[in-house]
């Protein structure tokens, strides 16, 4: 007795937490969206959102501060760098060069690790011991090490930015490809597909691939939040995009000599760095869950 | 065994499967003739399935599969190519399987699934596969087969996914329909719709079928033929009339001495059972595979066992003559 009458206090006591978990999640999931897809349109629309030419100079006006703080012009809503380029439309510039990173470098990475992690996942044996050795070598490559490295030799452009995060950042997609594959192997309807005359090549891409895009789907924000963080971490060190071109982390590496006079021109690229990767974040989190919701089914 | 079947769709001879140190099929033997069922028996583990993915060249890699022919249609398909098997797999010879729960693929819709077959067949365009896929539905007993084309398989009951299967394995027209015990995931009720449409479905149009099941209730009603199969061996096979009225080998009687009759079987008397289990064969067996379960086995049972001919179709693989139960009676 005394027991159904805890068992119907804890309940009581958990059913609220449990109602309102589910819509913050959904609120922080609605954010995350908002915040990739203001990102996407800023991107995509940097021309016609600029109030200025992000590359336009002009030495009059160095490091004008934003609109709320004193000495600040109209013009510039988020004043101007240590060379007087208006702050607002590198900014935006920057979402076009850290999108392009993060989208690119989840495409080829994906590519590579999705392909390398399926066909390991579904045939096993030899051909996944060569898979896990991949794996296991590319986890043994040091990162930002690697990335210094060539960068340094080839010299710096956007497209080797994109190229070597890509061809470095697969191996979380070939994990969990891999892991994915196997559970989604032995399912019947795989057996059943063969049995209706299916050929492995379309087994592989039509029976197994949409059964396991969802958790591909989180893996891809995860990587595209990482990508944009090391090309911010890569540009910091000078060996990322090159100058002019407005990366964030580039803004935050040519303001790093004026942040104690000038503490905004570190700050505000800082702060769009922060609010994309933590949107992304949210959304990759949110994407799991409804998901995860639609497997349990 | 010899098939006996004039003309058969599907011929197996000496059927050998095994992997590592099991010997799962040893030399299983069967024929199944056009617009005949044949009904595979015996307990979990006793080659039945492993039987059946052999014929469809399915099973996974690593297996062991001999056999002196797999002929279906007058061609060995153990000759054949992969791209040549797969080209007949869903045709030709088509599968159903135990779990419908899991048989269909959740991200399709069922008549996506259902007309790829078709095209990838047929080389049909998908409006005349989805025209298809809904005569077949229809056929299977499915109301409203065009809203049930657009739904997930999620949205189906067990019974339905399995006319769904059954609707499916028919898009090609096949020759042969090997079902993998079709309805032991499903309930009574619905078991017993599921076997009148397969019996309907097999007569009206003259398939071939290959039934495996563990359920001798379900032989009585469907099959024209049984195999018995214990430890990778076809024990006893016949038509279903001859051993049904004369079981011979010791396990087909121990199966049949499990079903409760009714009028015969009264309350409260313990049913029959065959202590033990399946035991796993290895390489360089001799003797009956049965002995150490049988209440009949002699030392003669660790030599090897005559096939022995009970009259007609039936034969049995047994030391025990044909007429053993009536001396033993006496």
């Amino acid at each position: 007795m005394s027991a159904v009458v805890i068992a119907q206090d804890v309940i009581k006591q958990q059913l609220p937490a449990r109602r309102r978990l589910p819509a913050f999640r959904h609120l922080a999931t609605l954010l995350g969206a908002l915040i990739v897809g203001a990102a996407l349109l800023v991107a995509i629309f940097a021309p016609y959102l600029t109030p200025h030419d992000p590359f336009a100079q002009d030495l009059n006006l160095r490091l004008i501060p934003p609109v709320w703080m004193d000495g600040s012009q109209p013009t510039h809503l988020l004043g101007t760098d240590q060379i007087g380029r208006d702050y607002l439309s590198r900014l935006i510039y920057g979402a076009r060069i850290s999108m392009l990173i993060g989208v690119l470098t989840v495409i080829t990475s994906g590519v590579i690790g999705i392909t390398l992690g399926v066909i390991g996942g579904f045939y096993g044996g030899r051909t996944d011991d060569v898979v896990m050795f991949l794996i296991t070598c590319r986890l043994s490559i040091p990162l930002i090490l690697v990335a210094l490295t060539v960068v340094a030799l080839v010299g710096s452009s956007l497209a080797v930015v994109i190229l070597t995060l890509g061809l470095l950042l697969w191996d979380r997609f070939a994990v969990v490809a891999r892991t994915t594959t196997m559970q989604v192997r032995n399912l019947d309807y795989i057996a059943a597909a063969q049995a209706a005359g299916a050929s492995r090549l379309h087994i592989l891409v039509r029976e197994v691939l949409p059964n396991i895009a969802n958790h591909l789907v989180v893996v891809a924000t995860l990587e595209m939040a990482l990508a944009i963080l090391l090309e911010a971490a890569l540009s910091f060190l000078g060996l990322g995009v090159p100058p002019p071109l407005p990366s964030w982390g580039l803004m935050i590496a040519e303001a790093k000599e004026y942040m104690f006079f000038s503490p905004w021109v570190i700050m505000t690229p800082g702060v769009v760095l922060f609010v994309l990767v933590l949107g992304i974040n949210l959304l990759g989190d949110g994407l799991r869950d409804l998901l995860g919701a639609d497997l349990r089914r | 065994m010899r098939p006996l079947v004039p003309d058969p769709v599907l011929s197996v001879a000496n059927l050998r499967v095994s992997f590592g140190q099991t010997e799962a099929v040893r030399g299983m033997s069967l024929a199944v003739a056009r617009g005949e069922t044949h009904c595979m028996v015996g307990e979990s583990g006793c080659g039945k399935s492993v039987s059946a993915l052999s014929v469809m060249n399915l099973l996974p890699r690593g297996i062991n599969r001999t056999a002196d022919h797999i002929r279906f249609q007058g061609q060995d398909l153990l000759g054949m190519s992969e791209r040549q098997m797969a080209r007949l797999r869903g045709d030709k010879i088509a599968m159903i399987f135990q779990e419908p729960m899991t048989s269909l693929n959740p991200a399709y819709t069922i008549g996506s699934q259902m007309s790829e077959v078709f095209e990838r067949h047929r080389r049909a365009a998908r409006s005349q596969a989805m025209d298809r896929a809904a005569e077949l539905l229809a056929r299977v007993g499915i109301t409203a087969p065009g809203m049930r084309l657009g739904q997930y398989p999620h949205q189906l009951s067990g019974g339905l996914r399995q006319r769904v299967m059954i609707a499916m394995a028919l898009m090609c027209d096949p020759e042969l329909l090997i079902a993998d015990e079709p309805t032991t995931a499903l309930d009574v009720t619905v078991q017993a719709q599921i076997l009148r449409l397969l019996q309907k479905l097999q007569q009206e149009l003259g398939l071939a079928l290959l039934l495996i099941t563990h359920d001798l209730g379900v032989v009585a009603r469907m099959a024209q033929r049984l195999s018995v199969m214990y430890a990778g061996e076809v024990v006893e096979t016949g038509t279903v009339a001859e051993v049904f009225a004369a079981p011979t080998h010791p396990y087909t009687r121990g199966l049949l001495d499990c079903i409760p009759v009714p009028g015969k079987t009264q309350t409260g008397e313990p049913l029959g059972n065959i202590p033990g289990v399946v035991p796993r064969i290895p390489p360089g067996f001799v003797g009956c595979g049965f002995r150490d379960r049988c209440t009949l086995a002699t030392p003669e049972c660790a030599e090897s066992v005559p096939l022995r001919d009970a009259g007609g179709d039936h034969c049995y693989l047994c030391r025990l003559p044909p007429d053993w139960k009536r001396a033993t009676a006496a």
